[in-house]
């Protein structure tokens, strides 16, 4: 009876990503930012946990991507955050898979009928836990605005 | 006085006399030597091949030095015979001379396997000075080696041979590189680390033959195979040299046998050194001479009782990167050997210790090979280890960094090169008050052989000497643990030109967003911008050449150099911004316009559309020049800031620096541009002009420095370019100028740009302009993107469920 179901979208050619950049794309209404580590690739939500950077656009090291916007570090397999320990904030973490150099990646789609349930949601059927604390709007410039300095814990959107 | 003729002026026999010459003053000594060189330290020969010595710094003893010991030195004769009845040595120049006492130091000969056509033009050995200076000739850009051998010379040659341009393919006939000094896991990390470093490695090959028509052009191997190459190097192991003590009917085995005393068969006749053998063993290393010289001056001198009782061998890569240390016994499957061994792939780290009865026997050590003297020292003294079970391989750290030396034994000795003791050192420093490292060097000689005790020495020194003052060298990073100046000559001197090799080899193969930026600055401005640039390494900002701001658009600043503009250029503005819909257009604190909130698709449309270089806003990189109108229309102008600002501007545009650099041009004393608070400004007043540095008015406000006063417009340009390139070469990356002059003080700036040797400032000119050649505008890439996704969003295959 859940409102989501996970679907596989083939993305794009391998080597559209350079080796050690992410790229960003949308999928089914979400931005995406997909790296390339050099021996695979993963994906991400493209959006900074901390106040909403372009994640594909960091440096990667290793697993780890760095924010362009405030170099919060976070770990691409876990989510986890690398330089605030005590933060609670992660990535939200898609699965990738190859087949013939072509990049795919699962992503959770919403049935049209029903509204996406906010909270913490756990896929116990994955090793990899993803928390969405709550659904975050999809990466939009205009509707953003970033004053109150609350609104980066508050999980609101930003 | 008796007569002392030593045949080989090498590393040992010299050092032996350098002993005896302790002991007694009773000899008249004789030193023949083959070679046309001074005694040189020969281990270092693979250092001078790569560039880091040249062959000066390798001398050991000087032409003074045998003067001032009244020692008669023969260079470039062969003893061809010995005749042990009459107690005479007769040279290849006829010349024959009487001895009382005989010392054979003939060191030995690099061993040549049995491969067809090894006579062939273009095929060399490494042993000698002048094999070296033939290998230099020979090396050149792009030229293709072969180096058959990899053990310790051969693959010291080939980085060696690498370093200076070369292609280099290294070729073994085992299946692990170094397999005397390493087992097979650690010859593999060995192997990975070369490869790193861009020497290709095949193991397992076999080289029946030289190709070529008299002249190499390649190898084949035993499986029909061929590698292509334009030389061919043979480090495949030595031989001693045997014949002269053959001749002389000396006892001789592999080697010339000699006794605990280090004597030979023959009463009056010693040996030491390579071409010697010692209970049934040959060392082919360092350590050893040194010690059998130490045994066979006091047998010479009648101080007998001191006998050799052989070295445990231990050897040391001495490639810069890549550590590589191993002594004694590895092997695991001797009966009794205990392994203990701890490897980390990523760090390319890998240790073994073989222990027996809970005695050190053996120990490999690649990657990491600080703790190699406290291995050395537990070997040698056979340390009861049981306490030390527990920190074998990790010590528990110490509070206090004088206690792990003063742990060691006064005997230990800390220097194998030259044979120089704890002992001796605290001694010297005590007696000659010694603070320095250099003096430490120059006193004892400590550490100016492969220099692997520098550490150590360093650290007797901080322990001994309360007041020793260590130079602040702040490591760049921790993924890469040196100081960008060690950084910097690691860069040049290892002919690194990625950022991916650096962190391979010197760092940690990761790198991090603070590390990866500077070391791309770094390498662009070493190589002059000809460095392999890899935009992984780079912040967003230079990879798509505009400003990211918080909401993830970009800015986009045209250079408008001066700060001067036209209508044309700002209705091309006003048309752009329109068709984009550019949120904000903002006037900067620099006379210049911003467009911000744009799209990172859009940059390269905006571009074209505007037809104006970029104006590296985004960059640590030349900002702009800002100017005051001048003479052109102000009344108070005496020079001509305006054109002067687009010059200065146009000289240096399109370079990256460590930070951002800003400047600005007036002209006149009442500063309008604010000039005085630029890193650069240049001061126009009546006749002159003043260039001032090192001013900031952002986070910091500081007044810049008076560099000089110069009269023509010219020479102002001209001080401004050596401050420039000075600042790109010697600042840490993120250092302003106004840190940076201050850290050395305005007058040390003065006396490496303005004030130096004119070579010098024609070498920071020089570099200058060829960074300068190869800079181009960033913006251009808009039309040839470095990736079809730089700008470009991907769209997916396949997009709505």
């Amino acid at each position: 009876m859940s409102a989501t179901e996970k679907r596989w979208f083939r993305v794009t050619h391998c080597e559209n990503i350079p080796v050690r950049e992410g790229r960003k794309v949308e999928l089914a209404s979400r931005q995406i930012a997909i790296f390339n580590l050099g021996d695979r690739f993963l994906a991400v939500e493209n959006l900074c946990p901390h106040r909403g950077g372009p994640l594909a656009d960091g440096i990667v090291s290793g697993t780890t991507i760095a924010c362009p916007l405030h170099a919060r570090k976070f770990d691409l397999i876990q989510g986890n955050s690398m330089n605030h320990p005590e933060s609670s904030q992660c990535l939200v973490i898609f699965p990738v898979r190859v087949e013939d150099g072509i990049i795919s990646v699962e992503i959770p789609v919403d049935t049209p009928a029903e509204e996406p349930s906010p909270g913490v949601r756990e896929h116990r059927d994955r090793p990899l836990r993803w928390v969405q604390r709550k659904p975050l709007s999809p990466y939009n410039a205009d509707e953003r605005r970033i004053d109150s300095p609350n609104s980066s814990t508050s999980g609101t959107p930003l | 006085m008796e007569r002392l003729a030593v045949v080989g002026n090498g590393m040992a026999g010299t050092a032996c006399v350098e002993q005896i010459l302790k002991h007694s003053s009773r000899f008249d000594i004789t030193i023949f030597g083959e070679e046309t060189h001074v005694n040189y330290n020969r281990i270092l020969l693979s250092a001078v091949l790569a560039g880091e010595k040249s062959e000066d710094e390798i001398v050991l003893n000087s032409l003074d030095w045998y003067q001032q010991n009244n020692i008669c030195l023969r260079l470039a004769v062969r003893i061809v015979d010995v005749d042990t009845k009459a107690k005479t040595i007769t040279g290849d120049d006829g010349s024959v001379t009487p001895f009382d006492k005989l010392l054979l130091a003939t060191g030995s000969s690099p061993l040549i396997p049995p491969i067809q056509g090894v006579d062939k033009q273009g095929v060399y050995v490494f042993r000698n000075l002048g094999d070296t200076r033939a290998l230099l000739d020979r090396a050149h850009e792009g030229a293709r080696a072969i180096v058959i051998g990899g053990g310790l010379l051969g693959l010291e040659a080939a980085r060696g041979l690498q370093v200076q341009g070369c292609d280099v393919t290294v070729v073994h006939l085992m299946d692990t590189l170094m397999e005397r000094q390493l087992d097979s896991v650690g010859g593999g990390y060995l192997k990975a680390k070369m490869e790193c470093l861009g020497v290709k490695v095949l193991l397992s090959h076999n080289t029946a033959a030289i190709l070529g028509e008299g002249k190499a052009e390649g190898v084949r191997f035993q499986d029909g195979t061929e590698l292509p190459g334009d030389f061919v190097v043979i480090a495949a192991g030595i031989r001693p040299n045997v014949a002269l003590a053959k001749k002389a009917g000396l006892h001789v085995n592999r080697g010339i046998v000699v006794n605990d005393q280090m004597v030979t068969s023959h009463p009056d006749i010693f040996a030491v050194g390579e071409c010697v053998e010692h209970n049934g063993i040959c060392y082919g290393l360092v350590a050893p001479l040194i010690e059998q010289g130490k045994i066979l001056a006091a047998t010479i001198t009648g101080n007998t009782g001191q006998s050799y009782q052989g070295t445990v061998p231990a050897a040391k890569l001495k490639i810069m990167g890549v550590d590589v240390f191993s002594a004694g016994d590895f092997n695991e499957k001797t009966p009794g050997n205990d392994v203990v061994r701890f490897e980390d792939p990523a760090l390319g780290i890998y240790k073994k210790l073989t222990l027996r009865d809970n005695r050190l026997v053996g120990v490999i050590l690649v990657g990491e090979t600080t703790d190699s003297h406290r291995y050395m020292d537990w070997l040698q003294n056979k340390t009861d280890l049981r306490e030390h079970r527990r920190q074998l391989l990790f010590p528990e750290p110490v509070a206090d960094p004088g206690f792990d030396v003063a742990q060691l034994p006064g005997s230990h000795v800390v220097c194998g090169c030259h044979g120089v003791s704890k002992d001796t050192i605290v001694q010297t420093i005590r007696d000659r008050g010694l603070t320095m490292l250099s003096q430490l060097k120059e006193c004892t000689r400590a550490s100016t052989g492969c220099g692997s005790c520098t550490s150590l020495c360093h650290n007797l020194l901080r322990a001994v000497v309360p007041q020793f003052q260590e130079e602040e060298k702040k490591a760049l990073c921790k993924c890469v643990p040196h100081s960008e100046q060690q950084l910097r000559e690691i860069v040049r001197s290892q002919r690194l030109r990625s950022v991916q090799q650096i962190l391979d080899v010197y760092g940690n193969g990761v790198g991090c967003e603070v590390c990866k930026p500077a070391l791309s600055y770094m390498l662009d401005v070493v190589w002059c911008g000809g460095h392999d640039e890899d935009r992984s390494a780079r912040f967003i900002n230079d990879r798509v050449h505009a400003n990211i701001q918080r909401d993830g658009t970009f800015s986009v600043v045209p250079r408008i150099r001066g700060g001067v503009t036209s209508p044309q250029e700002l209705r091309r503005i006003a048309e752009v911004a329109e068709k984009y819909s550019v949120r904000m257009v903002k006037i900067t604190g620099s006379q210049r316009i911003d467009l911000l909130g744009v799209q990172k698709c859009d940059l390269p449309l905006i571009w074209a559309d505007l037809g104006m270089p970029s104006g590296q806003a985004y960059s640590k990189g030349v900002r702009m020049v800002k100017t005051c109108v001048g003479t052109d229309f102000c009344r108070f102008g005496v020079q001509d800031s305006i054109a002067t600002g687009v010059e200065l501007e146009r000289r240096f545009e399109n370079l990256f620096t460590p930070h951002k650099l800003k400047m600005g041009v007036v002209g006149c004393p009442r500063n309008c541009a604010e000039a005085t608070v630029k890193d650069i400004g240049l001061v126009g007043q009546e006749g002159s002009w003043q260039v001032v540095v090192g001013g900031a008015a952002g986070k910091n406000v500081r007044k810049a420095d008076l560099l000089i006063t110069v009269e023509s417009t010219e020479a102002a340009l001209q001080a401004a370019a050596l401050f420039f390139q000075f600042y790109r070469e010697n600042a840490n990356y993120l250092e302003r100028t106004y840190d940076f002059v201050e850290r050395l003080g305005i007058e040390r700036v003065r006396r490496e740009t303005i004030y130096a040797p004119l070579a010098v400032q024609q070498g920071l000119r020089d570099r200058l302009r060829k960074s300068k050649w190869i800079s181009r505008d960033a913006w251009l890439e808009g039309d040839e993107p470095r990736h079809p996704t730089q700008f470009v969003q991907i769209q997916p295959l396949e997009n709505q469920p």
